[in-house]
């Protein structure tokens, strides 16, 4: 029988039951290869639930860096009854399928082009040990183990990686290695071992981290110097708020023990917005987190944030569709929806990290450009990149970096400037000056109203006032484009005719697809877009190509809509190439679709 | 407003402690129709911070959309203000609060914006015990959309229109007690004298603090039939009490009338003094408080004055337990934990 062979290169896939501590057993797993020092990249695919559906945990390894996801899966780690007849399917022929064989396989999920392996994980608990949490939570522990038999892995740091994970716990450190060594002598004492596919130690992954975006998001937050958080619990985007609040109780406490931050949970996304609002047009960074239905709930107050030109830091983790289940799948769905989120003549500045470190980066930053701008900044990253983990090169942080509040005047500004308008553009930069509330006795203070203003933010209901405010945003909307992150580009000049256009999670999957392409032949540049607006490098790039294949994960093309919307092109040339199941974009698809178009 | 012309001021014009005019409190000139109730409470409350010696930067004014909320633009005009989107002012008020704890918040809604469309808002704000004043000018009708009833429209009141309101009105003050206010009055605009002191007092309590005041609709909801006109305020309303604040420096020099009278201390010790005071009514109990707005409700009555307060209670900061510095007074140093740490974060991942 075939049987599939490699070093460092393939998929292995966890089929779990949601709520079973299935959890700490992947990521250990996962973490381990990677203090191997080899790339890895973690998948969590689960359910809209707490307890007891199925959830999968996907782990690639390659060799060569390919941070994407894979299609196919090599090796199958199976203990849940509920799916195995579709985990059975779709392991690729030639590949292994560890399952518990506490009670024997039902013959009908014997295929064979597939390599069995099973271990009786429950029975092996059993006789060690007695409750049935335990036997449940330290099962995932026994297929761990046999895993690093069959595929070889270093035992010596799978054994650190339990050790720094429990650090000070030392019973449950004990009890670990004990489950760990059940699935190891198992496998030695009854299968042959190496399987085809193994791991050697390399030494790819350097100084480099491995952390999931929202957590990066949360410490962009604490690093760029928020203070006011309001938000409103919905996945992707919880975790957010959750690390945040870990670490600014560690990082942000007075010697006193009192809080140098405000967590608050508001009553829906409504109010969230509003709290941000008001924080910061009261002076403090503050910021939500959220994800499309609260974007949804979000656009009336981003709207009056955008004329009323407060600074708003929005994290947006997007997620599938509307209600419960495809939302806890990935998708980058809402381009279009938070571009121009709310009524009237508004648009927002988008940022789209593809990395922790972007995360990081971005987050620290959307708080320099929301206070510069004086404007909603919506950092777009999605579940994908939000909940799973990624490696990514290590955060950052210069020591003398100052927070840039933009054009704020103090009381001292306030004696001595001559004259002062609210909506006054005085450096033809579209961003005028502002006050804070309490900061002068006599002067600086004004009515903060929607649309309905002037330059001295007296109310108006006069259409050439209402024009030249209006004109003057779009006015800051180009001064955006020289200050937000410039797009990445993969080339020194021009090497093909034909562009590939892909911004956030799409990258990893694009890159990989494009030397895919380069392999067979087919050369293609690439531009990866980090901002909206978008600056003259995006419109050069299009026009110097003959046809772009734009790479998101949405039915709609919506970037691709957003690119001819915001730029003078020719839509022709922009040829979409789009995925939307739910699941990360492979680079497989991306290929092939490319392919085709060219067949 | 943006400084262009610096207001002019008569030099013999009377000052308060600091030194400012009445004329310092004023803002624009109003835009509502004449006689509007909304225009007597702006004056009530430019006149209360005119007594309080507010240093009118230190405070701010928030309010949603409506007749009524525009009207922080025609007071306190050297203070800054927002009109923010309609029925939401509690959540943009939570945040500025969350952001200085040391301004004097002062948040002014409409009862359509407060009962109706800002519900959620307006009882979570009460939940969370945000300090603030909130003045609800509450009219019965939705003025600046030509007049359609409200949520606090009292069953059976008849609008301009001629139609009979058919469903159930929202007491606001007794969704106030309910959720867990510690200041809750209710007064009527033509009522300067009870008002004044009321928005003294609730201006000086630390948390939630609600005046309701009814607060007629000259043009859609003034005419006969209307249980929100201004003739049948008049006629149907009915103190708890005599009211008076006496700040915390003041001396008591008033004799008050033995039996009726009752002092309430607040935090500062500042003493709310009532006198005349309604038979079986404790102001300090909530329940009392209730009953009594119940059984006015029965007699066809409109209960004014304090309904109840209890002058302790922890605001949103105390249970937070933030810094006493305001948050947006904080920079770098206070902020940012630095590479040092930053390099320790990065460890924990690998
Ligand atoms: C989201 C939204 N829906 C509807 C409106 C229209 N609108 C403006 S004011 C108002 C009602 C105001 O009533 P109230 O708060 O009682 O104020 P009043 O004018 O009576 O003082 C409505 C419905 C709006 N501004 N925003
Ligand atoms: S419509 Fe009614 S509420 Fe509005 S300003 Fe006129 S009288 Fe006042
Ligand atoms: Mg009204």
């Amino acid at each position: 029988m075939k049987q599939i062979t490699a070093v460092n290169d393939f998929v292995v896939r966890f089929a779990n039951v949601n709520g079973t501590g299935s959890a700490s057993a992947n990521t250990l797993f996962a973490k381990t290869i990677f203090r191997m020092g080899i790339p890895v990249t973690p998948k969590n695919i689960f359910p809209s639930n707490i307890q007891g559906l199925p959830t999968w945990y996907e782990v690639r390894i390659s060799e060569k860096g390919y941070l994407g996801r894979r299609d196919g899966v090599d090796v199958m780690v199976s203990v849940n009854p509920q799916s195995m007849r579709q985990d059975v399917d779709a392991v690729k022929p030639g590949g292994y399928f560890v399952y518990d064989s506490t009670k024997p396989l039902r013959a009908d999920f014997f295929r064979d082009d597939l390599h069995y392996i099973g271990v009786p994980m429950t029975e092996l608990c059993m006789q060690v040990f007695s409750d049935a949490r335990k036997i449940q939570l330290f099962k995932n522990i026994v297929y761990v183990g046999a895993l690093a038999v069959l595929l070889d892995m270093d035992v010596a740091v799978l054994r650190d990686t339990i050790a720094a994970q429990f650090k000070g716990k030392d019973k449950l450190i004990e009890a670990n290695y004990q489950a760990l060594d059940l699935g190891m002598n198992y496998i030695r004492e009854h299968y042959e071992y190496p399987i085809g596919l193994r791991l050697e130690t390399r030494d790819l992954v350097g100084d480099k981290i491995i952390v999931d975006g929202n957590t990066a998001c949360a410490l962009g937050a604490l690093y760029g110097g928020a203070t006011v958080a309001a938000w409103y619990p919905i996945t992707p985007s919880t975790s957010i708020m959750d690390a945040f609040e870990k670490y600014a109780l560690k990082h942000r406490l007075d010697p006193t023990g009192r809080k140098k931050f405000a967590i608050i949970q508001a009553e829906d996304e409504l109010s969230s917005i509003g709290m941000v609002i008001g924080a910061a047009w009261n002076g403090a960074r503050a910021f939500t987190s959220t994800s499309g239905p609260g974007v949804s709930l979000m656009s009336e107050f981003l709207g009056l944030a955008y004329f009323a030109e407060i600074p708003v830091v929005l994290v947006n983790v997007q997620r599938g569709g509307p209600s419960t289940g495809m939302p806890t799948r990935t998708q980058q769905a809402d381009i279009l929806s938070s571009a121009y989120a709310s009524h009237g003549d508004t648009r927002h500045v988008l940022l789209f990290p593809d990395t922790p470190k972007e995360c990081f980066d971005f987050t620290a930053d959307a708080f320099d450009l929301a206070d510069r701008l004086q404007t909603p900044i919506f950092v777009m990253t999605d579940l994908d990149l939000g909940m799973n983990d990624h490696m990514s090169e290590p955060f950052d942080w210069h020591d003398a970096r100052p927070y840039d509040r933009g054009k704020v005047l103090t009381a001292e500004d306030l004696d001595n400037v001559e004259q002062w308008g609210r909506y006054l553009d005085v450096d033809g930069d579209g961003i005028p000056y502002r006050t804070i509330p309490g900061t002068h006795a006599k002067k600086g203070s004004y009515f903060t109203r929607g649309t309905s203003h002037d330059e001295f933010a007296r109310y108006t209901e006069s259409s050439d006032a209402y024009v030249r405010n209006v004109d003057r945003l779009l006015v800051k909307w180009d001064t955006a484009k020289n200050i937000t992150p410039a797009p990445e580009l993969y080339q020194d000049g021009k090497r093909s005719p034909f562009g590939m256009l892909f911004f956030g999670t799409t990258t990893a999957s694009a890159l990989e697809a494009k030397d895919e392409l380069e392999a067979d032949g087919l050369i293609l540049d690439a531009i990866r877009l980090r901002a909206c607006p978008f600056d003259e490098t995006v419109e050069v790039f299009i026009h110097g190509h003959e046809s772009i294949f734009v790479v998101e994960q949405n039915r709609d093309a919506q970037m691709r809509s957003l690119l001819i919307n915001e730029m003078n092109i020719n839509p022709a040339k922009l040829i979409p190439v789009l995925n939307y199941d739910g699941m990360p974009i492979t680079a497989d698809y991306i290929a092939q679709s490319i392919r085709t178009h060219f067949a | 407003m943006s400084y262009i012309l610096p207001p002019f001021r008569h030099p013999d014009l009377p000052t308060n402690e600091l030194g400012f005019a009445r004329k310092d409190y004023e803002g624009a000139l109003s835009t509502l129709c004449a006689g509007c109730g909304h225009d007597s409470i702006s004056s009530a409350i430019i006149q209360a911070c005119y007594e309080m010696n507010i240093e009118p930067h230190r405070l701010a004014k928030l309010s949603g959309i409506g007749c009524s909320s525009k009207t922080p633009a025609y007071f306190l005009g050297n203070s800054h203000g927002f009109n923010s989107v309609h029925g939401r002012m509690p959540s943009v008020a939570t945040g500025a609060n969350l952001a200085n704890r040391q301004l004097l918040y002062l948040g002014v809604s409409g009862d359509g914006d407060s009962a109706s469309i800002g519900i959620g808002q307006f009882v979570h704000a009460i939940r969370r015990n945000l300090n603030i004043v909130y003045i609800v000018m509450n009219n019965g009708c939705y003025g600046l959309t030509k007049g359609q009833d409200s949520a606090t429209a009292d069953a059976g009141s008849v609008s301009k229109k001629g139609h009979a309101n058919p469903f159930t009105a929202i007491n606001m003050t007794a969704l106030a007690i309910e959720m867990g206010a510690n200041f809750v009055a209710r007064s009527f605009s033509g009522d300067k004298h009870q008002l004044i002191p009321l928005i003294k007092a609730a201006m000086n309590h630390p948390g939630f603090a609600l005046i309701d005041v009814v607060s007629p609709c000259v043009t859609f909801n003034n005419n006969v039939g209307s249980t929100k006109s201004y003739d049948f305020v008049r006629e149907h309303k009915e103190a708890t009490s005599e009211f008076d604040f006496v700040p915390e420096h003041d001396e008591i020099t008033a004799d008050y009338a033995e039996g009726s009278s009752l002092d309430v201390a607040m935090h500062d010790g500042s003493i709310i003094h009532l006198s005349k005071v309604a038979k079986g009514w404790d102001p300090r109990n909530r329940f009392s408080a209730l009953s009594a707005l119940n059984n006015a409700e029965q007699r066809g009555e409109i209960l004014t004055g304090l309904l109840f307060v209890h002058p302790e209670g922890r605001d949103l900061h105390s249970v937070f337990h933030t810094v006493e510095a305001p948050l947006n007074s904080l920079q770098e140093k206070d902020l940012c934990p630095g590479k040092g740490v930053l390099a320790q974060i990065n460890d924990s991942f690998r």
